[in-house]
């Protein structure tokens, strides 16, 4: 034991001598994430982006980051930590990170900030987002053209302005194949416990939905679907894999090219902060290849992507509020500030918004 | 095939009670420098990051206070608890009821300004936690149900109900549907104690009186006696005339009270909104760092600083050397059951008996220490 | 009359894990330990399991692993409680942690890949039975495993020497001491009982339930299990029915939304929470009840003198 230790000790030492400085020149990004990157979901994708960022720019940048922050005087932390070691430019992922970034930004002005799917600026702080909605729209035409008993499930997980958009956009999307077509909508609470979100897709499956749609991270609805022999869409990323003969198509958000714009605009000393909503055209959201279905189903769903990324906007009017009271009229298109902060449903949606 | 048997000792050991935390601080080192090795990871930078960076800033000494008040306010009141022998653990969720019952005043008169907002918040904080704290007293004292669990489900609907709340009645009608309430006036905010330094703020200071008022309780006053009585042998309390249904109540209240606290200063001081979740476990943590600190006050505080470093410490890690946010994880536990196992040295000395020849070898070094 | 059929079989599911790691819970604390450390437990077993299932492509072997994996981990408990006399409640709390953390680590290879599930009984003639069939015959393995474990737990706690034993300890293990039994070897035993069933139920997790690893994949349920150990007052087949009832409430919220019920969801999601405090009430009310199967000796450390 006492040589092991002995041979520890020197071995360590000798280690630490051989470490060497590190370039002090290098461009330094950094990411802060709500949750685990093993989570398969929404900080996984984060993850994925800077390591794309990584391979695209190689020996120009490094990166760091830190995971499983919680929202609150943890988050203020996680961002003065990286800028204190030296971050040139920090992505905060989660709505919740706002104001500490907010806060953080104002005390480091001569470092970049970006925050997603937030609404604050600053001098020196950018805001980024993804237009999942436009996906959404798509996802509907599907399910209305694939469901056999004309209902869908919907497996929610917090009724926040994202996920109201979600659904209308799905809705509007379903009705525009099947003006009868219906969701059954259960929240879970949660974003991520794939227990629950396997039980929810169990109980609507029963309830008699024949697809399943999801806005919460885990594949267990679609393995659910998979058990039974019926369909559903994937969520954040491609999960073939998981659900061969279930999987319609994959919601996917892809933050790589954006992050390597931004990062790369850092190093040319081009960076503004930015207030950008990137969509379908932009390739941050993405559909993962339509499969189980028939060709005419994917020649269409191919053809409304194609529509929404030539700058079609799927909250078109006219549209109805879900009690029949006009919302939009004939041809306007819904502004993005009323979509951020989005709390009603439109028409047709059989829910009531939890308040 | 070893056994350990364990020879308690006559009266508990001076010299480990000192000794028995850098014991198993020593020993987390070993352990710690193996796993890192194995992961490919200079242990010594990391020790160095994980240990000392933290502590050599003034922004970071900051944070560690931020860190560790919530966790030393909460764990004070529950060593009163444990002491007596009643097991609350649910100050998870009278944290969050204090700090809801605390926001009533910025919430809903945000117009009310003045140098009265935040003592009344406070004191509002505490009551709610001491209320939601009665709930399981009440169950207990009434009907004899078992206050672990009650404790324990309460923290699940406390935290629902907060989900609600901020998601609905009390959402921010200018928050773009955001789940939070509104910001708290300047009048609701917790003041830094050194704003120029770092973001620390009164709620450390708290924690330390309420650390130094539950130690000359339970060293110097009456009740601390009682409670140490009825916590060790409820018989003879009934002799000595300590009601235990009133001990029950007394110490639920005292913890709840505490952890309501905790919770108002948290949200009015670093947070400076309520929103959906606004504690990463700090009811759950502070049970340990209660027995860390061996239920005693003064304890308490080191132990609190001392689990905030590992969180510190964890962090710095993983953004420094790309150190797994899971690896910190690892580490902490491991450093919490060394110094739990180590303080066993305090009562008992360790005989390592080999089962072919009892008798043998009483390790010679901890012999010496009586 | 399939919509019921379906409804049941989901609640046997969701039973099943809460079932395994309460009664594996339930012989721990009659013998007088108290492990707070299920989830942690637990979640090693569900790494254990699917990481087992994926590299050799069995997912019996999985079961196995998740079975082992969830023994070895409590011994860690073991030798801290009962070896070293530490605090029980601060051990199991850092296990849990631990335990967490450590599944992380050892799982990060197993992010995003579908593991091997279970296939689910299927008897010929007997499982296409209408109704009765799939609930009799056609359930995943570790519902069969689970039920027998509660009869067995039963079988053994009250009607086994052994099991009268181990009671005894839990009641009082000073004077189980002075009659010459092992107590600390009883408690080593059964912790290493409860950390295998905690294991397994993980097991049910990753390798039936969702077929797949993700981090904190246990979302809780292990301090469900330990409620309803309390909940079930230290009786087996009241563990069994409150595992029942606490599915059937879970399941129920979730088809009362599909169903369209407007309630809050936060209301219906602190549903079980909300009745398990209410029924412990109902049952603590009968005092004598309640004291007569408290392990009198519950939580507290023990160390033979000599």
């Amino acid at each position: 034991m006492k040589k092991l230790l002995i041979a520890l000790i020197t071995t360590t030492a000798a280690m630490s001598l051989a470490v060497t400085a590190e370039a002090a020149d290098k461009f330094k990004a950094c990411w802060v994430y709500t949750g685990p990157i093993g989570d398969f979901g929404y900080s996984y994708q984060h993850d994925q982006g800077r390591l794309e960022v990584e391979k695209a720019l190689g020996d120009k940048v490094e990166t760091a980051y830190l995971e499983n922050v919680a929202e609150g005087p943890d988050a203020d932390r996680a961002f003065e930590r990286l800028a204190r070691e030296g971050c040139k430019l920090i992505f905060g992922t989660s709505f919740g990170f706002m104001d500490p970034e907010v806060k953080v930004a104002k005390k480091f002005p001569k470092v970049m900030f970006e925050h997603a799917t937030g609404y604050k600026t600053g001098d020196n702080l950018g805001i980024y987002n993804a237009r999942f909605y436009e996906g959404r729209y798509v996802l509907g035409q599907i399910a209305a053209k694939e469901s056999k008993a004309g209902v869908a499930g919907y497996i929610v997980s917090f009724p926040i302005p994202e996920v109201v958009m979600g659904i209308n956009s799905f809705m509007l999307g379903a009705q525009s194949i099947n003006p009868n077509f219906k969701a059954k909508i259960v929240w879970v609470n949660s974003w991520f416990d794939p227990g629950k979100e396997a039980d929810a897709a169990k109980a609507l499956f029963d309830q008699g939905a024949d697809i399943i749609v999801q806005h919460t991270d885990s594949t267990a609805a679609l393995q659910v679907a998979e058990e039974r022999g019926l369909h559903g869409f994937g969520q954040s990323s491609d999960m073939i894999k998981f659900a061969p003969k279930a999987q319609l198509t994959s919601l996917t958000d892809d933050w790589g090219p954006y992050y390597i714009s931004r990062v790369q605009a850092a190093l040319d000393g081009t960076w503004k902060p930015g207030n950008v909503w990137l969509g379908i055209k932009d390739g941050a959201v993405k559909l993962a290849p339509f499969t189980n279905m028939p060709d005419d189903v994917k020649a269409m769903a191919e053809a409304t992507a194609k529509k929404i990324a030539d700058g079609w906007n799927p909250f078109t009017g006219p549209i109805a509020k879900q009690d029949g009271t006009p919302w939009l009229k004939d041809g306007e298109v819904a502004d993005d500030g009323t979509l951020l902060g989005m709390n009603f449903y439109v028409k047709g949606v059989d829910d009531k918004l939890p308040q | 095939m070893m056994r350990l048997e364990l020879v308690k000792r006559p009266q508990r050991s001076m010299l480990f009670s000192a000794l028995s935390p850098f014991i198993a601080f020593g020993l987390t080192i070993v352990a710690g420098a193996i796993m890192f090795a194995l992961l490919g990871v200079n242990p010594l930078s990391a020790f160095r990051i994980y240990f000392i960076e933290p502590i050599s800033q003034v922004w970071q000494l900051h944070e560690l206070a931020i860190k560790a008040a919530p966790l030393i306010l909460i764990a004070v009141g529950l060593s009163v608890c444990f002491k007596a022998n009643i097991w609350n653990i649910g100050a998870e969720g009278q944290f969050v009821l204090g700090a809801i019952v605390g926001s009533i005043i910025p919430v809903f008169f945000p117009q009310f300004e003045g140098p009265l907002v935040l003592p009344l918040m406070l004191l509002l904080g505490m009551v709610g936690g001491a209320a939601y704290a009665a709930i399981p007293a009440l169950l207990k004292t009434r009907f004899g149900t078992n206050e672990i669990l009650t404790s324990l489900m309460l923290v699940y609907v406390a935290q629902l109900f907060l989900d609600w709340l901020v998601r609905g009645p009390w959402r921010d009608p200018q928050g773009h549907g955001f789940p939070q309430t509104i910001q708290f006036n300047d009048s609701g905010i917790l003041p830094e104690l050194m704003p120029d330094a770092g973001r620390a703020n009164w709620g450390f200071i708290f924690a330390l009186l309420a650390a130094v008022a539950i130690w000359i309780l339970m060293s110097r006053m009456l009740k601390g006696f009682e409670v140490r009585v009825l916590g060790s042998s409820p018989r003879a309390g009934r002799f000595a005339g300590f009601g235990l249904n009133r001990m029950v109540f007394f110490a639920f209240l005292l913890s709840g009270a505490l952890a309501g606290l905790a919770g108002i200063s948290e949200v009015s001081g670093a947070i400076g909104q309520l929103q959906p979740v606004i504690s990463p476990g700090y009811g759950f943590t502070a049970i340990i760092v209660a027995f860390l600190g061996r239920l005693n006050p003064l304890g308490i505080v080191a132990a609190g600083l001392v689990l905030a470093l590992t969180y510190l410490g964890g962090e710095a890690v993983q953004s420094a050397l790309g150190i797994s946010d899971k690896v910190a994880r690892v580490f902490q536990g491991m450093l919490l059951f060394f110094v739990l196992g180590c303080d066993t040295l305090i009562h008992y000395r360790i005989r390592l008996i080999g089962l072919a020849a009892p008798k043998l070898e009483a390790a010679p070094k901890l012999k010496e220490a009586r | 009359m399939d919509i019921t059929v379906n409804i049941l079989l989901t609640i046997a599911t969701a039973a099943t894990p809460l079932l395994i790691a309460a009664i594996g819970e339930l012989v721990v604390e009659r013998s007088g330990v108290l492990n707070l450390g299920v989830e942690g437990m637990m979640i090693m077993g569900a790494v254990g399991g699917f990481g087992a299932g994926y590299l050799t492509g069995s997912p019996w072997i999985g079961l196995l692993a998740a079975v082992a994996m969830g023994a070895v981990f409590s011994l860690l408990f073991a030798v801290m409680t009962l070896s070293l006399a530490t605090n029980q409640v601060a051990t199991g709390l850092s296990l849990t942690l631990l335990g967490l953390g450590l599944s992380g680590m050892m799982g990060t290879g197993f992010v995003g890949q579908p593991g091997e599930r279970l296939p689910n009984l299927d008897i010929p003639g007997l499982t296409s039975i209408p109704v009765v069939g799939r609930l009799l015959f056609g359930q995943d393995p570790i519902f069969y495993i689970s039920i027998a474990l509660t009869a067995a737990v039963m079988w053994f706690l009250f009607k086994t020497r052994t099991g009268l034993t181990l009671r005894s300890i839990g009641d009082s293990h000073t004077s189980a001491h002075a009659l010459g039994i092992k107590v600390i070897r009883y408690r080593y035993l059964s912790v290493i009982f409860g950390g295998a069933c905690a294991g397994l139920a993980g097991g049910h997790l990753s390798l039936v339930y969702t077929p797949q690893w993700v981090e904190n994949m246990t979302a809780g349920r292990g301090w469900i299990a330990l409620a309803l150990v309390v909940f079930a007052s230290w009786r087996p087949w009241r563990v069994l029915a409150g595992a029942y009832i606490f599915g059937a409430v879970w399941i129920g919220q979730l088809h009362a939304q599909a169903f369209g019920i407007p309630v809050p969801s936060q209301l219906l999601s602190s549903l079980p929470y909300l009745a398990t405090v209410v029924v412990l009430v109902l049952i603590s009310r009968n005092k004598r009840l309640t004291m007569m199967n408290t392990p009198a000796s519950l939580g507290q450390p023990f160390v033979p003198d000599r």
